[in-house]
């Protein structure tokens, strides 16, 4: 039995038409054609299909979207505005953040939700906000970075619009 | 894929109104909250109920009441238990063991009631199906073995809350809401060991608050044993509460083990031994050594059996030295 459900991902509306029973991941995956959040272990322990539900990185594996009706939600796709990368993107990219890359929308989607909370990050604060994020290639070093830098750059970018 | 089966999300608005859901579709409908612990086992099949009642959004559930102690209610996330100021600051090992239950995201999602009901684990039931189904399943579900060991009379799935051995640490009390009643019950008495019938509470019962005793002058300690820094649960658990008089005599001491067994263990003759003394390092390592005697740790779980036995006395040492110290 299909039901309605209403969802706003990346500030669009859309009434999807599915099985109540699907999991946000599969919603976004195969009803919105949004690929870009990654199914890895579907059981809430690898993080590569974290998304940002109100302001807070989750799991969709786990997230039933009756659940999510009314919430904003944020996917790797919402990232880049007006063609423009993300800062995340941009030092992602710079500092070579990404190996294979199955675990990087998961990985944006974790520091974005941390650099959009946190002003005053270091590398410490950092590993343990992606602590839910595994990374098969192990490039950890350089995704924290990447972090690091994209948030400096974010500061700046939010004082100058506040200043 | 790992998909969830088939089933019927309800959503009710009050706790009388999720009773009422439950009395309606009994042993076809299961209480959900965070989901985080129920969802992988019903990918797992290991639970496939038609009807799933969310208790996400009653707000009753949400609520922290801070008179005479503490009072949590069971829906509040894993998150904010770890980060809230006033339980870092007087049960301190409560907001340690939150905050190292899994991942970030997890524990947002997570709450602290379903940590504390978490299924129990073990190596030959958290698998898929296809998994079980080619050893033959186990007794815990569609089977009728233990593959722990094949002569048990019951199951050996492992107690895996990281929150519950410290729930025994600091007296808690549970308060369940059923279809008749309401009760309390302490947590020591909540659990069994048993790995199918873990928790003392009836099908409609559901657990919504916690409540804690004034600890002012109390320290607290948890620490946690597991292979990486995140995510693992608990191989192992130690749980310490201690109060000390002005000339450092030992007045009240509280130690507890998580996933040793299928119910987290009190350890009280191990704390007796330190009443009424000022313990130093022998004492502790005394009392340590006690504790380990109720660790009879099985061969399901991660990590080798003989170093997991080992380390329980390590454990509770350390997490004695720390509670005494500080």
């Amino acid at each position: 039995m299909k039901k309605l459900i209403n969802l706003t991902v990346n500030n669009e509306h859309h009434e999807v038409w599915t099985s109540p029973h699907k999991t946000l991941l599969e919603v976004l995956r195969e009803d919105l054609q949004l690929t870009g959040t990654k199914h890895g272990c579907e059981l809430g322990e690898c993080g590569a299909c974290t998304v940002i539900i109100d302001g807070e990185p989750l799991l969709s594996c786990l997230v039933l979207p009756s659940e999510v009706e009314g919430c904003q939600i944020e996917t790797v796709e919402g990232l880049a505005q007006h063609g423009k990368p993300h800062p995340l993107q941009k030092s992602f990219v710079e500092l070579g953040a990404a190996q294979c890359g199955y675990c990087t929308p998961g990985m944006l989607m974790s520091a974005k939700a941390l650099i959009e909370s946190e002003d005053d990050l270091d590398p410490q604060k950092i590993r343990e906000a992606l602590s839910g994020n595994l990374c098969r290639c192990t490039g950890y070093a350089k995704i924290i970075e990447a972090v690091e830098k994209a948030s400096l750059e974010h500061q700046s970018t939010t004082e100058t619009s506040h200043g | 894929m790992l998909r969830l089966p088939p089933f019927e999300l309800l959503q009710p608005a009050t706790l009388a109104e999720a009773l009422e859901l439950k009395k309606q579709h009994g042993e076809d409908a299961m209480y959900t909250s965070g989901g985080t612990d129920l969802y992988p086992n019903m990918k797992r099949r290991q639970f496939e109920p038609h009807f799933l009642i969310a208790l996400k959004g009653i707000e009753e559930l949400s609520r922290i009441e801070i008179k005479n102690g503490i009072r949590i209610g069971a829906g509040v996330s894993l998150d904010k238990v770890a980060n809230h100021p006033f339980i870092q600051e007087h049960y301190t090992a409560l907001s340690t063991a939150a905050g190292l239950v899994s991942s970030p995201q997890l524990r947002k999602m997570g709450t602290l009631g379903g940590n504390l009901c978490v299924d129990t684990r073990c190596t030959y039931y958290n698998q898929n199906y296809p998994w079980r189904k080619s050893l033959g399943f186990c007794m815990k579900k569609d089977g009728d073995i233990c593959w722990v060991a094949r002569s048990s009379p019951k199951c050996l799935a492992v107690s895996s809350s990281d929150c519950a051995p410290v729930m025994l640490a600091l007296e808690a009390d549970f308060i369940l809401l059923g279809n008749e009643d309401q009760r309390t019950i302490k947590a020591e008495e909540f659990y069994q060991d048993d790995g199918i019938h873990y928790l003392r509470k009836k099908p409609d019962e559901v657990l919504i608050s916690i409540s804690l005793p004034e600890k002012s002058g109390w320290n607290s300690v948890y620490k946690k044993l597991r292979r990486r820094g995140t995510i693992d649960f608990p191989v192992l658990g130690a749980a310490v509460s201690v109060r000390l008089d002005e000339d450092g005599i030992c007045q009240d001491a509280r130690l507890a083990l998580g996933a040793v067994s299928s119910a987290p263990v009190l350890a009280s003759k191990a704390s007796e031994k330190l009443l009424g003394k000022k313990p130093d390092s022998d004492l502790i390592q005394a009392a340590a050594y006690e504790a380990s005697k109720l660790a009879k740790p099985m061969d399901n779980t991660d990590m080798n059996l003989g170093y997991r036995k080992k380390m329980v006395s390590v454990f509770a040492s350390r997490a004695l030295s720390e509670a005494i110290a500080s």
